[in-house]
This record gives structure tokens, C-alpha cells and sequence, in this order.
């Protein structure tokens, strides 16, 4: 199984994590690079070979109108190599673009209107109505300056913090795993923030049932 | 900045250099620059509505320009709308004794369930500073707030901002409940947000989508002027 790219690799470059021993009825992932590490588990518990993994740099995260061009990109290079290709993506942010590409190009995609929900549960998430939450997961967590801190410039001018942060209470950590170094990290990141923190540790969630029923199809 | 911009004095600029001046400094976010050099203006005489229109409307526009072709970033113009803030802090007082001319009246806010007010907030500056006035609802509006602000303030516009994908769609139940009660003709209704776009702005029966600050201050004018030219007289 292909070696797991560091995240600042997964975050700006993206990676392609095929193996490549030739097999039928192959189906590619295409994800975002936040996933990496979560698809690469569930391929490895479940003995998912005949699953082929290629991320996009996760970095589109903070630029969600250029998700839908670089899944229709690489959904182009790759359909005529593979017979089903499943998009890891929810809308992300692309209101309803990424949805549409998809049914145009016959592919399928995840459920719901981003990660924090799929790992949380679609349906469980929508039930909270959580709506002065900021969310982490354990990628977002341990790039927090990458995908946070940098972007909104507030390790230039943390005096714009209650600009972009009054409005929220709670940072919630999504957390995939147990680990405590990084349970740390993330209520670290929400004091930085002045944002109360709450650990909801959620496992792979909807992730992994989707990518169970993809698998066993 | 170079120490050679450290040791400008602002009052010894004439009235060209100092409009220049401050919409450099608008540009790098100098809060404290700016109102400086706003109360100078003051003191030159100049009236309030000339010092919000040429050197802050000016420099909000390049700000927006910029950042609309990648060269200025979300921080940088938070940045700049803060130091225009400040200077607005001094003249929105003044604009109301001198009675400034006023385009329309927007009650804008984001809707149930969006607490991201960041765009809201810099449309309801440029708006102001365009000569519209603004009833900022702020965050989480239900569409009965809505409602009855439009109907209260006797509004022109209806400007509702959604930073999520989850929460756009409660833009229709706005328009929809507009439409129900036979109101929607009364109001011009702007939409905006990062997730947002053309055709999601038409397909919820809105009257634009705007892009950003700088185009929603544009199709407010725009839909202005027809509105008056449809105006009986």
C-alpha cells in the first residue's frame, strides 16, 4: 500500500496513493487530501484493495469555487482507466456545483454539505443545529495555522480575531481518533480563537458507511 | 511602509496629496491615519459627503478592485474596512446634520442559521458610504424580522447575505413568503455569499446576485434609477 504523504504534502500538493497492481473491476476515490489518512485506514481494516485513492490538495478547502474544477479535471484524466469513480467530496462549499458535475459526468459523491457533517452523521449533524460552532478535525486540527490561522492573516494581525470570530462560541473538535497529543492541540487552537472547546470524538462516521456500501456494491 | 512614508505629516499635504495619501493608507488598513486625516479635511472646510465620497468610497473601490482580482486578500480588506470604518465614525454624525443625499433604504442582514456577517458587514459600509441607508439587521434572521423591518423602515431594498450552503436556501423562504403576501414587487431583493451565484440567485426569484460589496452598491444604484424612472409622476 502506497505511504502516506506528510500533511503539509496533502494540504497544498495533493497525492496520488494508488496501488498499482493491474485489477478488475477497480474503483477509483477521488478525495480531498484532508482524507487521506481516514481512506487509507478504512482500506487497510477492511482489506479494501480493489479501492484506488488519489487526493486533491486539500488547500482548496479555503477556495471551495475551485473544488468543482479540479474534480471535473481529474475525474477527465482517470474515467477512461477506471469503470466507477466515487468523488470523496460533500458540497464543500460549491453550492450545489459539485453536486450537478457530478450527475453530468456519471460519478458519485458523498452526502451532505461538508466533512464536519459526514464524520459527525448527516442526519445527526443537521439535528444539532449547531449554529455558533467552528468545527476542527483531526486534519484540520493539525493544520490549523495552514488552513486557519494564516489564511485570515491573524498571525500578521490577531487583532482581527473578533472580526472573524465574535459571532462563535465553541470550537467543537471532530475527533476521527483517540489522541490525546492532538485533543491538545485542538483545544489549544480554540483558546487561540477566545472560543470555549468541546471534544465529540466521531470516528469515521458517515465516511465509513458510505465507502462500506461503495466497497461491498 | 519605508521610513520615508514614517515621517509624512499629514496636515502639511495639500488637499490632492492628502486624498492620495489616504487611500494609500486606506489600502494598508491605517485606522488611526485615517481619521486623522479626516478630521483635517474637516477642518479645511471640506464638507462630510466629499470627504466620504473621494478619498474613502475611492479607496474602498481600489481595495475592492484588488481584492476581486487576487491581489488583496480577505484579511487585508477587513483591514482597510476597518480604518474606513474609523473614518465613517467621525462623518456619519456630520452626514446627518448636513443632510447628505440619500439613495435608497436597505434592510439587509444574513439569514436563520448563518452567523457570517463579514460580507454583510462590508456591503452595509459601501452602501452607506454610497449614499444608501443601511437598517443592519445583523446575524440569524428569521424571515419574520425580515418582514417586518421592510415594513417598518419603509425599505427600498432587501439584501440577504449566506455564507453556507446549508443556509442559502432559506433566501427562498424569504422571496416566497414575500411573493405570498403580495409584496415582492415593493422591495428589490439582493443576494449574496460565497457560496452563491448567478443562477442560484435567479432560480430563488431574487433580483441579483451580487458578487461582491463593490457590484452590490452598482445594482443597487442601477435598480434605483429604473425604480424612480417608473415612479409616477
Amino acid at each position: 500500500m502506497s505511504a502516506l504523504p506528510t500533511d503539509p504534502v496533502l494540504t497544498c500538493d495533493g497525492a496520488d496513493l494508488r496501488d498499482l497492481a493491474p485489477r478488475a473491476e477497480r474503483t477509483l476515490l477521488i478525495a480531498c487530501g484532508a482524507l487521506a489518512r481516514e481512506v487509507l485506514a478504512l482500506k487497510r481494516i477492511n482489506g479494501w484493495d480493489h479501492l484506488d485513492l488519489i487526493c486533491l490538495p486539500a488547500i482548496l478547502h479555503n477556495t471551495p469555487d475551485r473544488i468543482t474544477d479540479a474534480v471535473r479535471a481529474k475525474v477527465a484524466e482517470h474515467r477512461a482507466t477506471y469503470p466507477r469513480i466515487f468523488v470523496l467530496y460533500a458540497d464543500c462549499g460549491t453550492g450545489g456545483l459539485l453536486e450537478v458535475a457530478c450527475r453530468e459526468m456519471g460519478v458519485t459523491m458523498l452526502s451532505g454539505p461538508h466533512c464536519y457533517a459526514f464524520f459527525d452523521g448527516v442526519a445527526e449533524f443537521e439535528a444539532r443545529g449547531e449554529v455558533t460552532s467552528f468545527y476542527l478535525t483531526d486534519f484540520l486540527a493539525r493544520q490549523f495555522d495552514a488552513f486557519v490561522w494564516q489564511p485570515l492573516g491573524l498571525d500578521r494581525h490577531p487583532d482581527l480575531r473578533e472580526m472573524y470570530f465574535s459571532n462563535y462560541e465553541t470550537l467543537v473538535f471532530l475527533a476521527q481518533t483517540e489522541d490525546p497529543g492532538l485533543t491538545e492541540k485542538a483545544r489549544d487552537c480554540a483558546a487561540r480563537l477566545g472560543l470555549s472547546f468541546e471534544r465529540r470524538f466521531t470516528g469515521y462516521g458517515d465516511l465509513a458507511r458510505e465507502l462500506t456500501e461503495e466497497a461491498t456494491r | 511602509m519605508s521610513d520615508e512614508e514614517d515621517d509624512i505629516i499629514l496636515s502639511d499635504l495639500s488637499d490632492d496629496d492628502l486624498v492620495d495619501q489616504m487611500m494609500d493608507d486606506l489600502y494598508d488598513g491605517l485606522k488611526d491615519e485615517i481619521m486623522e486625516s479626516v478630521n483635517i479635511l474637516l477642518e479645511r472646510n471640506w464638507t462630510p459627503y466629499d470627504i466620504l465620497t473621494r478619498p474613502l468610497v475611492g479607496g474602498m473601490t481600489i481595495v475592492g478592485n484588488d481584492f476581486r482580482d487576487g491581489i488583496l486578500f480577505v484579511p487585508e480588506v477587513l483591514l482597510a474596512a476597518n480604518a474606513m470604518k474609523g473614518g465613517m465614525s467621525i462623518l456619519k454624525p456630520l452626514l446627518v446634520e448636513t443632510g447628505a443625499p440619500t439613495i435608497g433604504k436597505m434592510v439587509i442582514g444574513t439569514v436563520k442559521g448563518d452567523i457570517h456577517d463579514i460580507g454583510k458587514n462590508l456591503v452595509a459600509m459601501m452602501m452607506e458610504g454610497a449614499g444608501f441607508e443601511i437598517v443592519d439587521l445583523g446575524i440569524n434572521n428569521a424571515v419574520d424580522g425580515y418582514l417586518e423591518a421592510l415594513e417598518n423602515e419603509k425599505a427600498d431594498i432587501l439584501g440577504m447575505s449566506a455564507l453556507l450552503t446549508t443556509t442559502m436556501p432559506y433566501m427562498k423562504v424569504v422571496i416566497d413568503t414575500l411573493k405570498e403576501q403580495g409584496k415582492r414587487d415593493d422591495y428589490i431583493v439582493l443576494v449574496g455569499g460565497a457560496p452563491l451565484n448567478e443562477e442560484f440567485g435567479r432560480a430563488i426569484g431574487a433580483d441579483a446576485y451580487c458578487r461582491d460589496a463593490a457590484v452590490a452598491v452598482e445594482t443597487a444604484k442601477s435598480f434605483m434609477a429604473r425604480k424612480h424612472n417608473r415612479a409616477p409622476s
